[in-house]
């Protein structure tokens, strides 16, 4: 399979003290593939997501990497054709539903501006979205087309989020966690009908979550992300099965186990650095058992396995 | 029905500002007989001024003189002028259409004016165009209506011999070419006043909706940057600009006065100073209180604009 998108080295900066938020981030993704994102809140993965999209907030910018998106450096391209991806070829699915939708624009109008926006073959505009209402679950697409956001919960905006999003079946859909916002039944049911949607649109997908267990069977790979920089990257079950870095244990460890009602969850003490202090040293040091001197002195690279690659001095189950 | 809710609201200002109106005429020294006799008055007997008193419905005491204007005010009839024994309500009418033809050219260019700068400054908070911007908005609030109103007349009557209120005020049913040149300079005037703060609350709405989320959904989905700019960032920052127009549309209002007396324009300022100076109580009250019902519509119909603007107001 080909890469369908490649980042390289990408690091994100505050333009003003040029602190740096997410650090010589590198990874892919094969075309058809999906692939999770964990790390703690504040680990970079929603900036990470957004520096595909070009949508960094004012005030950060990318300070040096390369995106690559089907052969082509997306940091290269024009504001013209970077407006013509966005929605078209890569659209994305937000962290909050309640405030990702304008507040006073009828939900149809808002669909109907992707597809005002870029060039397609679908000829009744109002029939296809419509359809891209019910897929997702909407009842009563007719009266959701002219109803306005505040109408409606932070569930049925999410599936509006999600039918917007497909309008034009991207080749890369990225979800920002779409379901922390919401409720645990409501949160299984966005998650089925994301991963299905993917299924038959054949997408590729990038799904950030803090959370593995979320993403365990919807995600071949998964990448994990520790304050600004990828840390270990595996397949689902390798990770699951033999986790190589000790912070990835350690989420893992936190997990609720399933059928155990007595749920008792040992988080890592502790909480992470900003990603601009660590400067030449591994960043889990501090809270890690099995740190050693040369941990809080030298930074690991991150270095290829068998099965993925992984930052670490000292992996578990083995050596490096 | 949102109108109904505002009802007593709505009455009870005006009550208030009627009784404030009346009382505060009362406070000022000197009444009609004064002011029409001037230092004359002194050499009344008191019997005389008694029966002058009685003949202008002052020697009553304060809160049936009020009783009696309400009652009067309220079936529609506004009083007399004492110096000129016009019907007020004659005078208040044509006053009124040139203070409302002001009132509306000059919001209207305020608008016009603030909303653009405010657009052109937020663009790029920072540079050298947002302090143009801010520049002008600065300026706009530090020169007095009044300096600004004698400059032009000045420059533009010495200059350039091109005064048209030097001319006797023409309705635009008159002659609307002479009516709006005649109102052309005193609405730049109101406008300005009134540009610079609509700018500053355009500028601070629009800098702060642009970091909203649903404006990051818009470029998300590839709509192209102009469409966001005023379909999505400048359409959520309405609310605080509809607001800020209301609220200059009643200081506009008491502008005018002062801009009236200026460029001549026969309208409800002149009309409620001239009224004041003459202590002639019935003009001055019953054209305050057309004033405050104007008011008090204007922001009525604000709140319509509101429930227009954001589907989230029922
Ligand atoms: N506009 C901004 N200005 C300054 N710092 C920012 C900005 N946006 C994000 N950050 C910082 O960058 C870091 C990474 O943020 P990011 O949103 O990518 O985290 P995240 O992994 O998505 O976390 P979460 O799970 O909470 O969404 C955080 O420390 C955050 O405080
Ligand atoms: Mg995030």
């Amino acid at each position: 399979m080909s890469n369908l998108l490649e980042i390289k080295n990408l690091s994100v900066v505050i333009s003003d003290d040029k602190r740096v938020l997410v650090n010589d981030v590198s990874f892919e993704l094969k075309a058809g593939e999906a692939v999770g994102v964990v790390g703690e809140s504040g680990s970079g993965k929603t900036l990470s997501a957004l520096s595909i999209l070009g949508l960094l907030a004012r005030g950060l910018r990318i300070d040096s990497g390369e995106i690559n998106f089907q052969g082509k450096d997306l940091l290269k391209l024009s504001t013209e054709e970077m407006r013509e991806i966005r929605g078209n070829q890569i659209a994305m699915i937000y962290q909050d539903p309640m405030t990702a939708l304008n507040p006073v624009m009828k939900i149809g109008d808002q669909l109907m501006e992707v597809l005002d926006s870029h060039e397609h073959e679908i000829a009744d505009r109002k029939a296809h979205i419509l359809n891209g209402l019910a897929a997702v679950g909407i009842a009563d697409p007719d009266r959701a087309f002219d109803s306005y956001p505040h109408e409606f919960s932070g569930g049925m905006r999410q599936r509006v989020m999600i039918a917007m999003s497909l309008l034009l079946s991207p080749q890369l859909l990225i979800a920002d966690e779409p379901t922390t916002a919401l409720d645990v039944t409501i949160q299984r049911q966005i998650l089925a009908l994301v991963a299905r949607e993917r299924k038959r649109r054949q997408m590729s997908m990038l799904w950030i979550t803090h959370d593995l267990g979320v993403v365990a069977n919807l995600v071949d790979r998964v990448i994990v992300m520790y304050a600004g920089r990828v840390v270990e990257v595996g397949t689902v079950e390798e990770m699951f099965k033999a986790p190589k870095h000790p912070y990835t244990a350690g989420l893992l460890a936190s997990l609720p186990a399933v059928g155990n009602n007595r749920e008792k969850l040992a988080s890592i003490p502790g909480v992470p650095p900003k990603p601009w202090q660590v400067i030449n040293n591994c960043a889990f040091a501090p809270r890690c058992s099995s740190a050693k001197d040369i941990c809080f002195s030298h930074r690991p690279e991150l270095k290829n396995n068998q099965t993925g690659s992984v930052a670490c001095f000292f992996p578990l189950g083995g050596a490096s | 029905m949102a109108f109904l809710k505002r009802l007593p609201s709505v009455l009870t200002t005006l009550f208030g500002i009627s009784v404030f109106v009346f009382v505060v005429l009362r406070v000022i020294p000197g009444d009609t007989i004064t002011s029409s006799l001037g230092i004359e008055t002194g050499v009344l007997t008191p019997e005389q001024i008694e029966s002058l008193r009685k003949y202008y419905g002052i020697d009553q005491p304060l809160i049936g003189q009020y009783l009696s204007w309400m009652s009067s005010f309220l079936s529609g009839d506004l009083g007399f002028s004492y110096s000129t024994g016009a019907p007020v309500w004659d005078l208040t009418k044509s006053a009124l259409l040139v203070t409302m033809q002001l009132a509306l050219f000059g919001t209207l260019l305020g608008v016009l004016i603030g909303i653009s700068i405010g657009m052109f400054s937020a663009r790029k908070p920072g540079s050298a165009r947002d302090f143009l911007g801010q520049f002008f908005g600065l300026l706009a609030l530090a020169i007095p209506g009044f300096v600004l109103s004698t400059t032009i007349v000045t420059v533009m009557a010495n200059k350039f011999q091109y005064f048209p209120n030097g001319y006797e005020y023409m309705t635009p049913f008159e002659d609307l070419s002479m009516n709006l040149q005649q109102m052309l300079f005193p609405s730049l005037v109101l406008g300005i006043a009134v540009a610079a703060p609509i700018m500053r609350t355009t500028r601070s709405a629009l800098l702060e909706t642009v970091d909203k989320d649903f404006i990051r959904t818009a470029y998300g989905k590839g709509v192209k940057p102009r469409v966001v700019r005023l379909k999505h960032v400048l359409r959520n920052s309405l609310i605080p600009i509809v607001t800020m127009t209301g609220i200059q549309f009643g200081y506009l209002l008491g502008g005018a006065v002062i801009v009236e007396k200026i460029f001549a324009l026969p309208g409800m300022g002149r009309q409620i100073l001239d009224a004041i100076n003459k202590r002639e109580y019935a003009t001055v009250q019953s054209s305050i209180m057309v004033f405050a019902i104007l008011f008090v519509t204007i922001n009525l119909i604000t709140d319509w604009v509101y429930r227009k603007v954001d589907p989230r107001i029922k």
